[in-house]
């Protein structure tokens, strides 16, 4: 989807908080999953107009970073660490369980991340990198219908704060 | 027993509920050495106390912090400062602490720093998923300006700073400073060929001063104090403290600022509180999972903490101040699996012997750690290692790529090649026994 015309206007304010306008394709790349829920193509169009450069160079840059989601993908992106604390304190069998749980859900993304830097609180997993912290298998279950179900507000996929 | 000496982390001890916002902050000293810096109007002052204070990158290369802004060359501008805040060290959660929780500390040291080197133009480059820690950073700086710590003519002085927050979108690379500059100028986070470094040419092939959060913020602290006894405080060149990253199997995880010259076996037992209830220590990685492991022997664990002793003794180093503990549970085979796929998955693939070597590194590692070794894998694995780092033992301090994250997964091998050797090599055997 297009740009509202608000967010039009806030992509034209971030282009020029940088000295070279593709400088702006993250935050911008950003911006566009907060309103659109995903990165489409049609996205990133606009954001090579806004930027001055190709299509394919947004592509380019965005496809190499993971936070990215170039298929439309659930409300809630669920973020579960299994690096080594993690992997030694429970997070693979959080993985496992909510991966299950979720599996025929289009609501709910459940993917294996690398270190979130929350340590010192593993396992630890995001739902839209709202930290979650010391989950068990059923601790993290509950965390997310609670979103799903509203009683927990959730940020936008792309950790932007919402109202 | 040894206590921790707060210094950048002394705010958030002081105002736990909140540490963040403006008012804690000109409560309790914020943006005072700022204030008499700009009163001074002496840049250069700025800089010598920095060099003086023998304050070391706290992003893990543990560089001059005061050396690293001399190399600027005399009379080019513009010039940058960008803060490096991607933090993904796995077992590393120090800056996002500090972000979170103390943002205007880090203002403060940026502008202070700015000050130093002249530049007008600062960009805080901020992990992707530290999404609280973007909120407190935005408002800190929204706060900052309306008290005329940022913008314009600032406090009266003449200097103008502008800062802009970019957040990353997921890739351990840009943590690494030219695959930042990169990520920062629109493109894929692929590290640059060095020389030039960013001081001579940086962001926008401009020179760039890039710094960590914990070191700009403790910049502030060093103006307080002066650089002199700033130095005092620490061991021979290790001066100042570190907030060390503690977890894993340890009673107490957590973040502690510790004061160089302390033992591993300090933070371990004395602030981490031990190994978990009827558990021993196996091994450790004692700074952030890029640098070689050290085991439960009295030479490791009473090693001082310092970033040239623990270099020139022990073939690691403190890196990024992290500290990941792992008990008499943990398969040491499976966490080097764990941590090669880790590489596997965050080479960006600009240089091929890191490109193809992670993956190849990973899968051997996979069938080691799960029972379907073949007797030549360990032999294997360090072969592939020397394409990436060739003198394997040495790991990660050799390499054949453009940036460390290739020779990083060499350094698990040469730590179970050291450490646990006998024992993998015992256990290939008996999986070769297996009949297929």
């Amino acid at each position: 989807m297009a740009f509202t015309d608000a967010n039009r206007t806030r992509a034209q304010e971030i282009v020029a908080l940088y000295p070279r306008p593709k400088s702006a394709i993250l935050p911008l790349a950003h911006l566009a999953q907060d309103q659109d829920g995903w990165l489409s193509d049609e996205a990133m169009r606009e954001i090579a107009e806004l930027t001055g450069v190709t299509a394919a160079d947004v592509l380019g840059t965005c496809s190499f970073y993971t936070m990215f989601k170039r298929r439309p993908c659930g409300k809630l992106v669920v973020s579960v660490c299994t690096n080594v604390t993690c992997l030694v304190t429970g997070g693979p069998e959080v993985l496992e369980r909510l991966r299950g749980t979720y599996a025929s859900d289009p609501d709910v993304t459940v993917e294996e991340v690398e270190c979130i830097a929350a340590c010192d609180g593993a396992p630890a997993m995001q739902v839209n990198y709202e930290f979650h912290e010391r989950v068990t298998p059923d601790a993290a279950e509950a965390i997310v219908d609670e979103y799903a179900s509203g009683a927990r507000k959730a940020r936008t996929i792309s950790g932007a704060r919402v109202g | 027993m040894v206590e921790q000496r707060l210094i950048v982390t002394k705010r958030l001890h002081d105002r736990p509920d909140d540490s963040w916002t403006i008012d804690a902050a000109l409560a309790t000293g914020a943006y005072e050495s700022l204030r008499q810096v700009l009163a001074a109007g002496n840049p250069a002052d700025v800089q010598e106390h920095v060099t003086k204070s023998g304050l070391r990158g706290r992003g893990g290369a543990n560089f001059a912090t005061g050396q690293k802004w001399s190399f600027l060359p005399a009379g080019s501008f513009p010039r940058y400062l960008v803060v490096n805040g991607d933090e993904g060290e796995p077992s590393t959660f120090k800056d996002r602490m500090l972000v979170e929780r103390d943002p205007h500390q880090m203002i403060e040291g940026i502008v202070i720093s700015a000050y130093a080197i002249g530049c007008n133009l600062a960009f805080i480059y901020l992990r992707g998923e530290f999404a609280l820690g973007y909120d407190r950073v935005m408002q800190a700086i929204a706060d900052a300006r309306r008290q005329g710590f940022l913008g314009t003519d600032i406090l009266g002085s003449g200097f103008d700073l502008e800062l802009v927050v970019h957040r990353g979108a997921g890739a351990y690379i840009c943590g690494e400073e030219t695959g930042l500059l990169e990520s920062l100028e629109g493109e894929r986070g692929m590290p640059r060929l060095k020389p030039p470094f960013p001081a001579i040419e940086g962001l926008y092939a401009k020179p760039t001063v890039v710094n960590n959060v914990e070191t700009l913020s403790t910049v502030p602290h060093i103006m307080a104090m002066g650089g002199d006894e700033y130095a005092k405080i620490g061991v021979n060149r290790s001066t100042g403290t570190r907030v060390v990253a503690l977890s894993g199997h340890v009673q107490n995880p957590g973040n502690y600022e510790v004061e160089f010259g302390c033992t591993f076996r300090d933070i371990i037992f004395g602030f981490g509180g031990g190994i978990r209830e009827g558990h021993t220590l196996k091994f450790f990685l004692p700074g952030g999972a890029s640098f070689q492991w050290l085991i439960d022997t009295d030479e490791h664990l009473d090693a001082i903490y310092d970033i040239d002793f623990v270099s020139q003794n022990l073939g690691t180093t403190l890196g990024s101040g992290a500290i990941m503990v792992f008990d008499d549970t943990v398969d040491p085979l499976r966490v080097a699996w764990r941590l090669a796929k880790f590489y596997a998955h965050e080479s960006c693939g600009k240089c091929t012997p890191c490109r193809e070597g992670t993956g190849w590194i990973e899968k051997i590692l996979f069938r080691m750690a799960n029972g379907l070794g073949r007797p030549s894998d360990f032999d294997q694995l360090i072969d592939v290692g020397a394409g990436i780092s060739p003198d394997v033992m040495r790991a990660p301090f050799t390499q054949t790529t453009l940036c460390p994250l290739g020779p990083s997964v060499v350094s698990p091998i040469a730590s179970l090649h050291k450490y646990f050797g006998d024992e993998i090599r015992a256990r290939l055997a008996d999986d070769a026994e297996v009949p297929a």
